[in-house]
């Protein structure tokens, strides 16, 4: 393209890539302003007098905040979930792939079907369910039941379905079981894969806002997306300190964006397509 | 999901002459096990429990929880009962957010996904960027929107006063500002998704054809029309089905941005059910009135399917 039209292509673009940036931006000055600072009409675009103060009240809040629990929290649910996606949805989506017995199309039809089923549909009689595990109000809660869902079983089934039989066969004639091709041929050559399911799960579970809203009640044992709306209750418009929280929750998604991003669009991809 | 479909139909139906029968015996069982424990329990048992549960008067804190047949149900249809307002003024909040908010989520991405589907410098980069806030939880974009449409404090008002506008519009507490405030939102927020499934689909339409086009002749328009659209039939199906799901759950960002303002204006069916069922413990009613919700959402969807098909 000619040098003028290029110039028109990337401000195009770069114009239209400031409307998804600046706002995250907005939030991350705002977080090292002042209160004061924060009220100013108009706001100041950078702050002034770059404060941590927010951050300091934030991590020494009251009892009903306790932030760095709540990413705690985050932390172990969100890593939680995505080993045991890997484990249970692997083991699935081999079997699917690869194996041939009754009732494969009933469990598979079964699995598409729920694809369908909205959410919110099961968000009550599972708040029983989990209340009858015992698991109301505590980590487990977070874990467990979202392993259920079928994004990694289809996913992972795509991907073993694509890999070449060779190598498992050759394995077969080795005198190796099905456990062992499973673990020292299929996996070791998934690698690509299953890191993409246990990024997704990762940032799906860490971002999980409704479930955990309606099944965690002690600020205890909150997880940074309730405990926000909890800091939007309990800052008002002490904004910096509302933008501090939401940073906290943001920089973790958005450093493994940035390290995965290929892998995690590609996979998002190909879920509603191939998948 | 279409291709879901498909995949599911051809995969089973193949035979297996091929593949050594290494799956014999309960091979194949212990390996799906521990996946179907979860599944059985958090979604295949759920899905019946709540339909029981939806058949009963069913409150989670009192002992008696006695049988009621479809009371629950007709308590919907009835003008009179104390739910079928809120309920249906819920059911109005998610319709109008996904009538508004669907239409921009299926064009506005295609329009993206258009402009990244050529060969140019930075491309993995804008795409990156475009899709970057969808990486963000809704409890985060909810709490930043919340402060950047706040109507005294927030940078969209300050904005609009700056290049002479009315800086003084209640994005979240007036109508129809409220609204246009949680599909905008929306917009921005997921829009990366869409557009990213756009780009993969325009990316498997054969360069053959876009050949073909230019042989024939066709200009910009007309290719658009003869080779893209055509090519991303699937797609644009399950996108727009994605999406109407998608919007019908909407639930955080009214839950942080708009309260439900003004009033319970902007709150949505899910709002509604899970206040319903989890805040004041009716689950039976609010379970009644998730089945009607998705009976509602399984009618939009096979619509939307009937329209593809008979497109052709």
């Amino acid at each position: 393209m000619g040098r003028m039209r290029g110039v028109a292509w990337y401000s195009l673009l770069g114009l239209l890539s400031l409307v998804f940036i600046a706002p995250v931006v907005w939030m991350l000055t705002t977080s090292f302003k002042s209160a004061d600072e924060a009220t100013r009409v108009p706001p100041t675009i950078l702050p002034e007098n770059p404060t941590t103060g927010a951050y300091d009240t934030l991590f020494t809040g009251d009892s009903q905040t306790p932030v760095l629990r709540w990413f705690l929290n985050s932390l172990i649910a969100a890593s939680g979930q995505a080993l045991l996606v890997l484990v249970v949805a692997s083991m699935a989506a081999y079997a699917l792939a690869r194996m041939e017995f009754r009732g494969k199309r009933i469990v598979f039809a079964l699995i598409i079907a729920t694809l369908f089923v909205p959410i919110f549909t099961l968000i009550i009689p599972n708040f029983l369910i989990i209340d009858r595990l015992g698991w109301l109000d505590s980590l487990m809660a977070l874990i467990v039941p979202g392993a259920a869902s079928a994004f990694g079983v289809f996913f992972l089934r795509q991907f073993f379905l694509g890999l070449p039989r060779e190598l498992e066969e050759a394995a077969l004639l080795e005198g190796a079981n099905s456990w062992q091709i499973f673990t020292k041929v299929i996996l070791p050559l998934s690698k690509p894969a299953l890191a993409t399911l246990a990024v997704i799960s990762f940032l799906t579970n860490w971002n999980d806002f409704i479930w955990p809203v309606y099944t965690l009640f002690s600020p205890q044992n909150f997880t940074l997306p309730p405990g926000l709306g909890t800091l939007q209750g309990a800052y008002n418009i002490n904004y910096p300190v509302i933008m501090a929280g939401a940073a906290l929750a943001s920089i973790p998604a958005l450093i493994l964006f940035m390290v995965s991003q290929r892998y995690i669009i590609e996979g998002v991809s190909r879920s509603g397509l191939k998948g | 999901m279409v291709d879901v479909l498909e995949t599911a139909a051809t995969s089973t139906s193949a035979p297996a002459t091929r593949a050594p029968r290494r799956g014999a015996g309960l091979t194949p069982y212990l390996f799906l096990l521990p996946y179907v424990v979860l599944f059985v329990t958090f979604t295949l048992v759920p899905a019946g429990y709540g339909l029981w549960i939806s058949l009963h008067d069913w409150d989670y804190l009192l002992a008696g929880k006695p049988f009621v047949g479809l009371d629950n149900y007709q308590a919907l249809f009835d003008s009179a009962s104390p739910v079928f307002d809120f309920f249906w003024q819920s059911m109005q909040a998610t319709a109008i957010f996904t009538v508004f908010s669907v239409p921009l989520l299926v064009t506005v991405p295609l329009a993206i996904a258009l402009l990244l589907n050529r060969s140019f410098k930075g491309r993995t980069f804008f795409r990156a960027v475009y899709f970057a806030p969808y990486v963000l939880g809704v409890a985060v974009i909810g709490v930043l929107w919340r402060f950047l449409l706040d109507p005294n404090l927030g940078a969209v008002n300050a904005l609009l006063g700056a290049v002479g506008l009315p800086d003084d519009t209640a994005w979240t507490t007036g109508l129809p500002w409220a609204w246009i405030s949680l599909v905008g939102v929306t917009v921005w927020w997921t829009l990366g998704f869409n557009a990213v499934i756009y780009l993969a689909g325009l990316q498997d339409i054969p360069r053959e054809l876009y050949d073909a086009a230019k042989v024939d002749g066709a200009g910009r328009w007309a290719e658009f029309r003869s080779v893209t659209l055509p090519g991303l039939r699937p797609v644009l199906l399950f996108i727009v089905i994605n999406t109407i799901l998608a919007s019908s759950n909407m639930f955080g960002q009214a839950y942080l941005i708009t309260q439900g303002a003004p009033g319970v204006e902007t709150r949505t069916a899910i709002m509604y059910i899970a206040e319903e069922g989890l805040r004041s413990y009716r689950m039976g009613s609010a379970a009644a009135m998730s089945y009607l919700l998705t009976l509602a959402l399984l009618l939009v969807s096979m619509i939307t399917f009937r329209l593809f098909r008979t497109k052709d």
